[in-house]
């Protein structure tokens, strides 16, 4: 079994399928906060869903304004399982943590040496550590 | 983290439970940043209005209240989405106008001074060196550490609400010495004469070194900048960069006496770079926008002047953005009779990029491009598709004027 370790993290445990993306997250900036697809054009994950996935983010964007939007896609059922990023900032984790929705900072080594997106993952934040479960199929 | 007698009762109840929710919410944080501790806060500022917070955060807003919710120190409101005056003409949803009045009102129950304004620290409070605020939005907060010496993070709605009720907030970041202290070095050998000049010191500085923690150091500058030029720099920063602190020299009270780490220099050539830098798109200049953050009583005083005798294009709009306080005055000094009298749109209380429908307001006026002094709205409005194009203010005012975009 493949796993890395965290920094920091917050939340219960969760199963469920990675989403990797080599470009930051705002959910003001690049979500769709109605339908969970990213829709900001150019984005490196245009037209994907984060609904129920496991996100790896490198880096989180965006201003205070992301707050209240977490609480918000929750609500509307449409909010990811876990938020796993590089580097974030307080506002990302103070939503997040508002949210309910597990968020954990700093990876000791980079998903994309280790995972790839369909892989099934388990986020353990009171151990600080990400697993890989099972490989998505091929 | 350890907790203090009065941080016990709270979280015991003995301040009702919607301060011992909001306590037990603010632990969570502070446990994810490694807080040790919480520091008494003496204001707050957050955002909250229904265009960002939704049915969902309405809906906990009106149990929060309930559950008798009440601020425990001044707390202040940021722009809002609607002018509720100029909504039916802007096209925004009565549907939601009706939420946002609910939510307004559920607010002033809570005891939350609605002030509307993005420029609290300009106009409402001014905290003082070493004073612990709880502040959002990202332009109050650059502001409040740099400027003041005052010290907040970046506090986005929950967690400014969560310190208003309970007068406290975890220690981590900006209320912290080791993450105040500068961590690189800009000099700016630039004239900077337009409060768009400063914008563009920020887009150039923030793009470059995104991270919340990145404290640059400006140097080498011949002249006392003016509160507005500080406040255009900063939004800028905190927008481009993710920034939440810089030191200027001979200007801010935390500026140090060694410049630290990589130096970088700033020259007029490339300020010029940036607005050369702006795609003009299909050529459209029907929308001028002076916002984000909010005019001044100076920045009103400046654009009434530019825009004396003149008249914006047929077809072409111009909005102009402020709070209460200031408009009045405005209007006292004939400022804002000036500006209507030449077509401006003044809207009241709100920021223009994150005005209800404003998507849907831009596809019915067909506007593609839209043209701003503001370098940080020019940055912060692409979600709304708009082609945004930075320009000194009275080159917007010209844009405004003459319809022609160059």
């Amino acid at each position: 079994m493949t796993s890395i370790t965290v920094q920091r993290a917050y939340g219960p445990v969760v199963e469920g399928e990675a989403l990797l993306s080599e470009e930051g997250f705002s959910p003001r900036y690049d979500l769709d906060r109605w339908s969970g697809l990213i829709t900001k054009p150019g984005h490196r994950l245009e037209g994907t869903s984060i609904v129920d996935k496991i996100c790896f983010f490198p880096t989180a964007k965006g201003g205070i304004a992301a707050g209240w939007a977490f609480y918000d896609i929750k609500w509307k059922k449409i909010a990811p399982k876990a938020f796993i990023f590089g580097v974030t900032n307080p506002v990302m984790v103070q939503g997040a943590i508002f949210a309910g929705i597990p968020i954990t900072e700093g990876w000791s080594r980079h998903p994309r040496e280790w995972l790839k997106t369909g892989d099934w993952v388990r986020v353990d934040p009171a151990r600080k550590v990400i697993e890989r479960l099972k490989e998505a199929a091929r | 983290m350890e907790l203090t007698p009065e941080e016990q009762t709270i979280l015991g109840g003995g301040r009702g439970e919607a301060a011992r929710r909001a306590l037990d919410y603010q632990i969570e944080v502070g446990k994810f940043w490694g807080a040790q501790r919480f520091v008494p806060v003496s204001n707050v500022h957050m955002m909250g209005d229904i265009e960002v917070m939704g049915d969902a955060g309405l809906e906990y807003l009106r149990a929060e209240a309930e559950r008798g919710a009440r601020c425990a120190v001044g707390t202040t409101t940021n722009a809002r989405c609607m002018d509720f005056a100029h909504c039916e003409r802007m096209g925004q949803d009565p549907v939601e106008a009706g939420k946002e009045r609910e939510l307004i009102a559920t607010l002033r129950r809570m005891d939350v001074v609605t002030t509307d304004t993005c420029i609290n620290y300009q106009t409402v409070y001014q905290p003082h060196l070493g004073e612990h605020v709880a502040w959002g939005d990202t332009g109050t907060v650059i502001y409040a550490n740099s400027v003041f010496g005052a010290r907040s993070n970046f506090e986005s709605g929950p967690a400014a609400l969560a310190a208003a009720l309970t007068g406290r907030t975890p220690e981590y970041g900006f209320h912290l010495d080791v993450h105040r202290q500068g961590t690189f070095s800009v000099e700016l050998a630039a004239k900077l004469d337009d409060l768009a000049d400063w914008g563009a010191v920020g887009k150039i500085v923030g793009e470059a070194h995104q991270n919340y923690y990145a404290v640059p150091v400006f140097h080498g500058y011949r002249r006392t900048p003016t509160a507005d030029e500080l406040k255009h720099l900063g939004a800028a920063l905190a927008s481009y960069g993710s920034m939440g602190m810089f030191h200027f020299v001979g200007v801010t009270p935390e500026a140090p006496a060694v410049l630290p780490g990589e130096k970088i220099a700033i020259s007029e050539q490339r300020i010029r770079s940036i607005y050369e830098g702006c795609s003009l798109g299909d050529g459209d200049a029907r929308l001028v926008v002076f916002s984000g953050p909010q005019q001044s009583l100076f920045e009103m005083k400046k654009l009434a002047s530019l825009f004396q005798g003149r008249t914006v294009k047929s077809g072409s709009t111009c909005v102009v953005t402020t709070n209460s306080a200031v408009l009045r005055q405005s209007r006292d000094l004939g400022y804002a009779k000036t500006l209507e009298d030449a077509g401006v749109t003044i809207l009241e209380g709100v920021c223009f990029y994150i005005l209800q429908n404003l998507s849907p307001m831009r596809e019915k006026n067909r506007w593609t491009n839209m043209v701003s002094n503001s370098a940080k709205i020019v940055n912060i409005i692409g979600a709304h598709r708009f082609n945004t194009i930075l320009r000194r203010t009275a080159d917007c005012v010209e844009i405004a004027c003459s319809g022609i975009l160059e």
